[in-house]
């Protein structure tokens, strides 16, 4: 595992950049323009979690390189006041962005690994993977 | 995502066939793969990356505009993808919900089963369909140890779910009672005192009581706010409405409840019925209660049973066999 670098989410704006360099990260580790898309769009609802309900957070990238798989991983870590309800968050059609099929569970589905951990007034980490095949 | 790889090569050569002679052969056969795509769960992103993978195959020379433009085509569609993988997560979900009601509905259909008592000279015919999977109508039959017949018949305002699981409980509060003698006011004070301590008050229950004396054939009954009953004259041939006044249940816990009486002579009916009967609704507007006489009339030559069911089909056609209540029927006759 090789750690890469991090974008702090305080601005709409910065997700945007975010987007931008997961999208570097993954092209250089190989992924096809679907998956590459996929990965930003993950990366977009990740970072807009934190910019509309913790303020601000950031949004970190790992490649991954094991003996027979490579990946990408993005953490998104905030400090806001952290999801009450996991199982409610995690359940289709509950999302607040008015059903567009985004949300968690959206990207838990754009992804081949996810995990969610938060505490009440401390804040949220979700942790994503995208293997490369 | 998707449990079948794109057959990417297939769908190539159609394209390349639809470009180069426009045929409607291909044009059908790309129907086919799409309908194929949707059963294997496959989404539109996808369907547009294999597009866009074909193109590139025919077509190694495209203008690196039109290439960016392809990419910014699957751009926009991963959210549809989403979406759509949402939307299949939800109908999944669905049917799932779908057969635990059903589950539910027989459950409740064995709890509620109540068995229609062989009583001499007397012909009782019962009916109960659910507007939904569940009933939220209740009738039950008692016979007490004098011999004397009792009825109860219920309804929860309010359909579906929640009304069922009210209708449950009202169920093993009536079968709580001692069975030595149900005097019909005592019965409704009783259950309302049971609705006022263990239902919501945004629902209510209305409920009618009555007992059949086959000694004396008098009929004593009380009423808690139900819809109100018929009874047939036999020798004026007349229906009358089964008047009594009652609180619904539930809304104070010191109401008490009038008992009245009614003699019957042979070949009087005891109709009593739920709203879902009164209150039928063709082309947005309430069937009239003396509707509902001239259809009982037109049966009134049959069997108990069968009038309350060629009642019902009378109204179930009626309203294009689309209940919007729960439907509930019991008729009581007198033989000799």
């Amino acid at each position: 595992m090789d750690f890469q670098s991090c974008v702090t989410i305080t601005k709409e704006w910065d997700i945007v950049g975010a987007r931008q360099l997961g999208r570097d990260i993954a092209k250089k580790i190989g992924f096809g323009t679907v998956d590459q898309a996929r990965i930003a769009t993950a990366i977009s609802e990740l970072a807009r979690n934190i910019y509309l309900y913790a303020g601000t957070g950031k949004i970190c990238f790992e490649t991954m390189d094991n003996l027979n798989s490579k990946g990408l991983r993005i953490i998104a870590i905030d400090n806001g006041p952290g999801i009450q309800d996991l199982t409610q968050v995690m359940t289709d059609g509950f999302s607040t962005s008015g059903g567009l099929g985004a949300g968690l569970p959206g990207v838990r589905r754009l992804m081949d690994e996810f995990d969610v951990h938060s505490q009440e007034g401390e804040g949220t980490e979700i942790n994503v993977v995208k293997w490369l095949r | 995502m998707s449990t079948l790889k794109l057959d990417v090569n297939s769908y190539r050569d159609l394209l390349k066939q639809y470009i180069e002679y426009q045929d409607e052969q291909a044009l059908y056969r790309a129907e086919q793969f799409s309908k194929q795509a949707i059963q294997h769960n496959i989404s539109p992103d996808e369907i547009v990356d294999v597009y866009i993978q074909s193109l590139l195959d025919l077509y190694p020379d495209l203008s690196p505009s039109v290439k960016h433009s392809l990419n910014f085509l699957l751009e926009t569609m991963i959210s549809f993808g989403m979406a759509y993988q949402e939307f299949q997560a939800l109908r999944e979900k669905q049917l799932e919900l779908q057969s635990e009601i059903s589950v539910a509905a027989n459950m409740q259909q064995t709890l509620l089963s109540t068995t229609k008592p062989n009583i001499p000279n007397m012909d009782l015919g019962a009916i109960s369909a659910p507007a939904k999977q569940m009933n939220g109508d209740y009738y039950h039959f008692v016979e007490d140890e004098q011999g004397s017949l009792g009825i109860a018949i219920a309804d929860v305002i309010g359909k579906g779910v929640p009304a069922a699981l009210c209708m449950s409980m009202i169920k093993y509060s009536m079968e709580s009672f001692p069975h030595s003698r149900m005097e019909p006011g005592v019965i409704l004070e009783g259950m309302n005192r049971v609705v006022e301590r263990n239902v919501d008050p945004s629902m209510f229950v209305t409920m009618f009581y009555g007992l059949y004396d086959g000694r004396n054939h008098e009929f004593h009954y009380s009423s808690a706010g139900h819809e109100p009953g018929f009874y047939y004259c036999a020798a004026e041939d007349a229906f009358y409405d089964i008047e009594a006044e009652g609180l619904v249940l539930g809304v104070d816990r010191k109401v008490t409840y009038h008992q009245y009486v009614q003699q019957v002579a042979p070949g009087d009916m005891v109709i009593l019925l739920t709203d879902g009967v009164t209150e039928c609704r063709v082309n947005d507007r309430f069937i009239e209660r003396e509707e509902i006489c001239e259809v009982l009339s037109q049966y009134k030559h049959l069997s108990a049973q069968e009038m309350t069911e060629q009642v019902y089909r009378y109204f179930e056609r009626l309203q294009d066999f689309h209940l919007r209540d729960d439907f509930t029927m019991i008729i009581l006759r007198r033989d000799v």
